[in-house]
């Protein structure tokens, strides 16, 4: 029998009913059951940017289903000696490999890949693009907290214009009637990050995007990219760091979410992180079933 | 120049021709004599006779067309491209001139190069007119020889993709072009904004996670400029204006009586940002596919005579420089095969611009701006340039099939309207339909 194959490339161009059928898959993986859905496939795990959650998450969603594995840094291969993208993911496919996860700086680089290989394409993260297997286990993650994601009012908060995670779970979320605020100073949450789904709003108020507030997804910010663009750190704190006293601005079951890495002391404070409200790890660890889910999906072994 | 050994003496019977120039629009018939238009009259009114004839009828006959802007790759970059293989896709999109962009490797900035670009050995089939850098290496920082470069048959300077940004170098290079009649080609793009940019600013850039080319960072150059033309008494032109505010900038500039012209590329006219789409890099090129708003800006332009000039900035790039990441993508694409049936098609079929203005913005206007004596027209006495296209012919563009050396374009099998027939350059074929 043929099975349909096909790549994850990016939310924006999936419906809400292949998203809930990957959300339905993730419920019926277990990573501390093992099931050999995918025995005897290769799995690649080709990655051009440094990655530690999303690389050994995949890694073990693929284990989990019997695959063997396989990983690919740009920095010890042929990509530093000048081999190209295509290059590599041809060699890849000859070499027998059934999947290739990857991660990219560059936006659309497995869009790329996906249109010239034969085998399915997996975005692990692409630049500023997307981040697809994120913003699946963000939502697989809110699901068991919260009845629906209809009506759900979500902070997103943060260095909005350089994150994948906003731009994928912003697809995600819009697709399935959630209220998204896109909170940050104007540098970092530009208006046009209005446009990328409809009924999507910006404000640079944080306290204000935080009342009734039913999730709060905080985004890392990097020091490197404030002092680019003219932030100063401890402005950038005053303004936007989530802590105790602003979370209860919040509905009182809001739930904090991070797609790490956290940096304490940054945009969130130790108390929040390991707080009651805190769904950091319940993230992590929801990550490896919802990556079983895509991998199964994508090598169209699903059931 | 190759020349085939047809005979020097041409009759193009029964065409309508369209000049510009010399304000004709009837049916008429072309004697061509030894490289020159030697008689035009009304059917069967030529006192001359020729060898041989040519029946025109059913096509216009039009001055040949120039492109102000070609990148013909020649020296140094011929994998992409050659001079043989660029003029031979100009002869079949009905250019008879081509004006050869310096950024070659090494850059045109010699007198030298600038001669060796026309050499006969280099296989041309239609006239190559270089133009040369501005500056020494297009570094900005030192000018080169004009009236050498001039002298060896530039005629035209810029350091086109290396935008001069300083004020003073710019204001130099206007004051010592306009003392020898030369244009000053302006890539007008602020690169201290657009570093690390790869398509147009604003939502679908986002959507992307792309970094994106605000439209101010082209039109405060032109606005800038405008007033140094202004101050020198030197003519600016406008490459490949591609935004709504470029084109106010260029008529503000006008209104302060700056000589100011400017040209667009097909691409601008035919295409918005959207056609990015899954990161196509065969849309990827600078200044960039813009918004549907500042299309519609453009071809108000078009229409009203603000834009002089269609110039096809034809950019050949081998398959490996475009099947690669978006952002590490060349920039650019081929147009010179698919620019008139993009004018018949978007131009004159959508936005009901006449054949006559057409006309005037692939050949009267560039050849005007680029003061090549005797080309442009079809009066009695002008260079046997022509080009032969049938208006009404539908065909479909197939990038395999393309004379050029590259296939990078965003046009492949689009159907358009307008076909070349025949190009003459200096009273011989050197393309023919079929």
């Amino acid at each position: 029998m043929k099975t349909k194959r096909r790549s994850l490339l990016e939310i924006a161009s999936l419906t809400a009913k292949e998203i809930t059928l990957l959300l339905r898959l993730a419920r019926r993986m277990n990573p501390a059951k093992p099931r050999p859905l995918l025995r005897k496939k290769r799995v690649v795990l080709l990655f051009y940017e440094a990655s530690t959650r999303t690389r050994v998450s995949f890694e073990f969603a693929a284990k989990a289903l019997g695959a063997a594995t396989s990983i690919v840094y740009a920095q010890a291969s042929s990509i530093e000696k000048g081999e190209s993208l295509l290059d590599t993911g041809y060699t890849l496919q000859a070499l027998g490999a059934d999947l290739i996860v990857m991660r990219h700086h560059c936006p659309g680089a497995p869009h790329l890949m996906s249109r010239h290989l034969d085998i399915p394409v997996v975005n692990a993260g692409d630049g500023m693009h997307e981040h697809p297997s994120q913003a699946l286990l963000d939502a697989y993650t809110i699901l068991r907290n919260k009845r629906t994601l209809r009506g759900l009012r979500v902070v997103i908060v943060g260095d909005i214009f350089h994150s994948r995670v906003a731009r994928s779970n912003v697809h995600l979320l819009t697709k399935f009637g959630a209220q998204v605020t896109l909170c940050g100073p104007a540098e970092l949450a530009p208006d046009v990050a209005a446009s990328l789904a409809p009924g999507v709003r910006v404000t640079r108020h944080f306290d204000e995007a935080l009342r009734g507030a039913d999730v709060v997804m905080m985004l890392r910010v990097q020091k490197e990219r404030l002092a680019g663009r003219q932030i100063r750190m401890r402005d950038y704190i005053a303004g936007y760091q989530l802590t105790a006293e602003r979370l209860r601005l919040a509905r009182r079951d809001a739930l904090v979410m991070h797609p790490g890495p956290i940096v304490r002391g940054m945009e969130l404070t130790a108390e929040v992180a390991d707080g009651p409200q805190s769904a950091i790890l319940q993230q992590v660890a929801n990550g490896v079933a919802v990556r079983m889910a895509v991998l199964a999906s994508a090598l169209g072994v699903a059931r | 120049m190759t020349r085939n050994n047809k005979p020097d003496c041409w009759l193009l019977k029964g065409g309508r021709v369209i000049d510009p120039a010399s304000r004709i629009d009837a049916e008429m018939d072309v004697l061509l004599r030894d490289g020159r238009v030697a008689e035009i009259a009304p059917r069967n009114k030529l006192r001359g006779s020729a060898d041989e004839t040519f029946n025109a009828r059913g096509l216009i006959v039009a001055p040949g067309f120039v492109d102000l802007h070609v990148h013909l790759r020649e020296p140094g970059q011929a994998h992409k491209e050659t001079i043989a293989t660029a003029t031979a896709a100009a002869a079949a999109g009905g250019f008879t001139s081509v004006c050869a962009m310096p950024n070659t490797s090494p850059v045109n900035d010699s007198a030298e190069i600038t001669a060796w670009m026309q050499e006969p050995a280099r296989g041309a089939v239609v006239n190559v007119f270089p133009v040369a850098a501005a500056t020494v290496g297009s570094k900005g920082e030192q000018l080169t020889d004009f009236r050498a470069l001039q002298r060896a048959g530039a005629v035209a300077v810029t350091d086109d993709g290396k935008p001069i940004l300083s004020e003073e170098m710019m204001r130099d290079v206007l004051h010592a072009a306009a003392t020898l009649n030369l244009p000053v080609i302006q890539h007008a793009e602020d690169t201290r904004l657009t570093a690390g940019c790869s398509m147009n600013e604003g939502p679908i850039a986002f959507r992307l996670g792309l970094r994106g080319m605000s439209a101010e960072s082209e039109a405060a150059i032109v606005d800038r400029d405008a007033g140094l033309a202004q101050a020198t008494g030197g003519h600016l032109h406008v490459a490949h204006i591609s935004t709504a505010a470029t084109i106010k900038a260029v008529r503000r500039g006008r209104r302060n009586r700056a000589h100011v012209t400017c040209e667009i590329t097909p691409h601008h006219f035919a295409l918005t940002e959207e056609s990015v789409g899954a990161y196509d890099t065969h849309c990827k090129m600078n200044p960039p596919l813009r918004s549907a708003v500042d299309r519609e800006a453009l071809l108000i332009a078009l229409a009203d005579g603000s834009i002089d000039a269609i110039a096809t900035d034809h950019a050949p790039h081998a398959s490996h420089e475009k099947q690669v990441e978006f952002e590490h993508a060349a920039f650019g694409v081929t147009g010179l095969e698919t620019a008139l049936g993009l004018a018949i098609t978007k131009l004159q079929r959508e936005r009901k611009i006449g054949l006559a203005r057409i006309i005037e913005l692939l050949s009267t206007n560039p050849a005007r701006i680029a003061g090549l004596k005797g080309r442009g027209s079809l009066a009695r006495g002008a260079v046997a340039d022509v080009t032969l296209f049938d208006p009404g012919a539908r065909w479909t563009f197939h990038a395999e099939k393309s004379l050029s050396k590259s296939r990078n374009t965003p046009f492949d099998g689009w159907q358009l309207t307008g076909r070349v027939v025949a190009t003459i350059v200096g009273g011989n074929f050197v393309y023919r339909l079929g």
